[in-house]
């Protein structure tokens, strides 16, 4: 049973990297472009938690909304101080990569001016319980990771394919061009996406400090780049690829742990990023679509 | 185009890998080249006896050597005020080194040299400690270094002693406690194998756990930076030992204890002295998760021993600040040297290295004798943790 257990443990921090690994998928789906300041999205959700939930004493729903509209705000904001620019002059997406690196390290070094290097630690988000499942015993945390990441990606699914903004984004993401010559506001397009992404980051990291009740400036830094791994372990611009693949790095980090491979944990995550890159570069569920020339 | 990008960001992968490994800070004394040691010496006058001291006093270390420092002062100051040692003052004189180990070695150079001291307490780190200590066994100088864990320090000479336990120590005491007052017949450990101290905590409880009877269930170990403990923790609970041994950092603990409540572990969690601090990274609603838990300190101020509370009054009044475990093992380090030299009725080097190797001593760190390697042999305060306040429950000595 054993066995089990780490599968689900797997599953809890897994549905972190699938919150994540979704922002990722999406816009790059939209614009091509891996928005390595993603990552950090989630340390700046925490602090938002943190601060309206411990510094403020405001209630727990307050602070998960405060999160979530301010994470919104931001990824809005850094499309639009960072990205729309480069993005509307077709600049080569080596400098997009680059600016992305930049406002990664200047939210990190922010949250360090500004709540000192030291880790905060969080209280208890929500009710801890043992739940008994025949022999299996599952914490109430793994469990509500699991069920919030499965019921956000039913709706983001929804989102994409069934609303109007939903075809904009499709349309915007196939051909920007000829989205605009439809008449689509591809710029408020993508603004919505980062907007979406970093919306979902901000539940991700209300997940987080629920689980792991520290939280430091640099968090955001290998959770983004193992969410970064599984959203190309999954397929790079697929909703339901991403969220398979968080949920796989997930459960192979907690496998290894459990084997006792605690020093090649990291090793296995990036192995399977280098396998998947050789083997299948479109990723599991990714389709591997023809460039135009 | 898709490729070029992916290998872009696959090697930003990588570098930001390679950066999360080297932003570990380290303690030890930056290159200050900066030469001529500051002196706290009064003017000698003819009989008094003098011992040396060196600590860093500015730098980045200076935190350290600023309390030892301070507990030294305290306790020569007691000392003087009732009656100095061998009828005569003593007379401090101390460097500071800056925690550099070319400056320390020039500031014992000094000492020994214009000072002619007779003594030395002294260095505080250890880098600079075990260069100091290579100059003092050629000299034969008695020297006692309060707070350098290195082992190698006392085993550079026989004129070389400690008044802090060394690493290992409070893993062996641990599993003694752990076997013998808590009843514990099945173990697990939990480390973070990327730091020494930890690893060596580590090795020496599973080494005396088989002494005292202790079966090693399971060794789990997790890297520095890690959040996650859960599938760690997950092996652990199938094992059901009677208790954890978590050899690591107060972080860390308040991670670990969190997430070993939400697995529902009921094994007693037992850690040493990193744990100090912890309860200011844990959050009052998930203090519980420490509630039972056990460490091991060489100092709490929660000590119900009148001379450990008259130490922090004095030294209260005399600094302003509170006490920390480095100015009591400075001031438990010159009441031991003190204490050697009305043993041996002289200042003479060899009759202080002889009654310092045969010392019993009641300091504030505990009662206190010296090994063969002349690090000490004391009595640790075991404190427990309980409705989220640390709670002093005995002093304990393997």
């Amino acid at each position: 049973m054993d066995f089990l257990s780490q599968i689900i443990n797997g599953l809890g921090i897994g549905s972190i990297y699938a919150l994540v690994a979704l922002g990722y998928s999406m816009v790059y789906g939209i614009v091509q472009l891996i928005n390595f300041a993603h990552g950090d999205i989630i340390m700046v959700g925490a602090y938002v938690t943190y601060v309206v939930l411990v510094v403020a004493g405001a209630p727990l729903w307050v602070a998960i909304l405060a999160s979530i509209l301010f994470c919104t705000f931001a990824g809005v904001l850094i499309e639009r101080v960072a990205y729309r620019r480069l993005l509307n002059m077709n600049a080569p997406r080596i400098s997009l990569l680059i600016t992305a690196i930049g406002v990664s390290i200047f939210l990190e070094n922010l949250s360090q001016l500004l709540f000192t290097s030291s880790g905060k630690s969080m209280p208890n988000l929500f009710p801890n319980q043992l739940l008994g499942l025949g022999e299996v015993q599952i914490s109430s945390i793994s469990l509500i990771n699991i069920s919030t990441s499965v019921i956000l990606m039913v709706l983001l699914q929804i989102l994409v394919n069934k609303t109007k903004i939903g075809k904009a984004m499709r349309a915007t993401s196939e051909d920007a061009d000829a989205a605009k010559l439809m008449g689509i506001n591809t710029n408020t397009t993508i603004a919505f996406t980062f907007g979406i992404g970093s919306a979902l980051a901000a539940v991700g990291a209300v997940l987080y400090c629920s689980a792991y009740p520290m939280i430091t400036p640099y968090m955001g830094g290998m959770l983004g780049l193992k969410a970064f791994v599984a959203a190309v372990l999954g397929g790079i611009g697929s909703i339901p690829g991403a969220m398979l693949g968080g949920y796989l790095i997930g459960i192979a980090e907690s496998l290894t742990k459990a084997a006792g491979g605690s020093q090649i944990t990291d090793a296995v995550v990036f192995g399977i990023l280098i396998i998947i890159l050789l083997f299948k570069p479109a990723g599991l569920l990714g389709k591997n679509v023809q460039e135009k020339v | 185009m898709k490729k070029r990008i992916l290998a872009a960001a696959l090697a930003a992968v990588m570098l930001s890998v390679s950066a999360t490994g080297c932003s570990q800070n380290s303690n030890t004394a930056s290159g200050n080249a900066a030469a001529g040691a500051s002196g706290a010496a009064s003017a000698a006058s003819g009989d008094t006896i003098k011992i040396g001291g060196l600590a860093p006093l500015t730098g980045s270390v200076s935190v350290y050597g600023i309390a030892t420092n301070n507990g030294i002062k305290l306790a020569v100051d007691e000392a003087n005020k009732s009656g100095g040692v061998l009828g005569q003052q003593i007379e401090y004189i101390s460097y500071d080194e800056k925690g550099d180990a070319t400056e320390a070695v020039n500031a014992y150079n000094k000492l020994v040299q214009n000072d002619q001291v007779i003594a030395l307490v002294g260095d505080v780190t250890s880098t600079p400690t075990l260069a100091v200590a290579q100059a003092a066994a050629k000299d034969g100088l008695p020297m006692i270094t309060a707070t350098a864990t290195a082992a190698g320090v006392t085993a550079t000479g026989e004129n070389i002693f400690r008044a802090c336990v060394i690493d290992p120590f409070q893993g062996e005491l641990m599993a003694s406690y752990s076997a013998k007052k808590l009843g514990a017949k099945t173990a697990a450990i939990l480390y973070n194998m990327a730091d020494d101290y930890s690893l060596g905590v580590a090795e020496a409880y599973k080494q005396a756990a088989a002494s005292v009877g202790i079966h090693i269930v399971a060794e789990e170990k997790y890297q520095t930076n890690d959040v996650d403990f859960k599938s760690q923790l997950t092996s652990i609970k199938s094992k059901n030992p009677d208790v954890v041994f978590i050899p690591v950092y107060y972080q860390d603990v308040a991670l670990i204890a969190v997430q070993a409540k939400q697995l529902g572990i009921t094994s007693k969690l037992m850690g040493v002295d990193g744990w100090d601090g912890v309860l200011d990274k844990i959050d009052k609603s998930n203090v519980s998760a420490l509630d039972g838990t056990y460490y091991c300190s060489q100092y709490t101020a929660e000590s119900t021993d009148q001379k450990v509370q008259d130490f922090i009054k004095n030294y209260k009044a005399a600094y302003n600040a509170e006490p920390n475990m480095f100015a009591v093992l400075g001031y438990d380090a010159m009441n031991m040297m003190i204490e050697s030299i009305k043993t041996a009725g002289s200042t003479d080097s060899d009759a202080i290295i002889k009654a310092m190797a045969g010392l019993k001593f009641k300091g504030l760190t505990g009662d206190i004798t010296f090994d063969s390697d002349r690090n000490p042999v004391k009595t640790c305060a075991i404190i427990t943790i309980k409705d989220g306040a640390y709670k002093f429950v005995e002093y304990y000595n393997k």
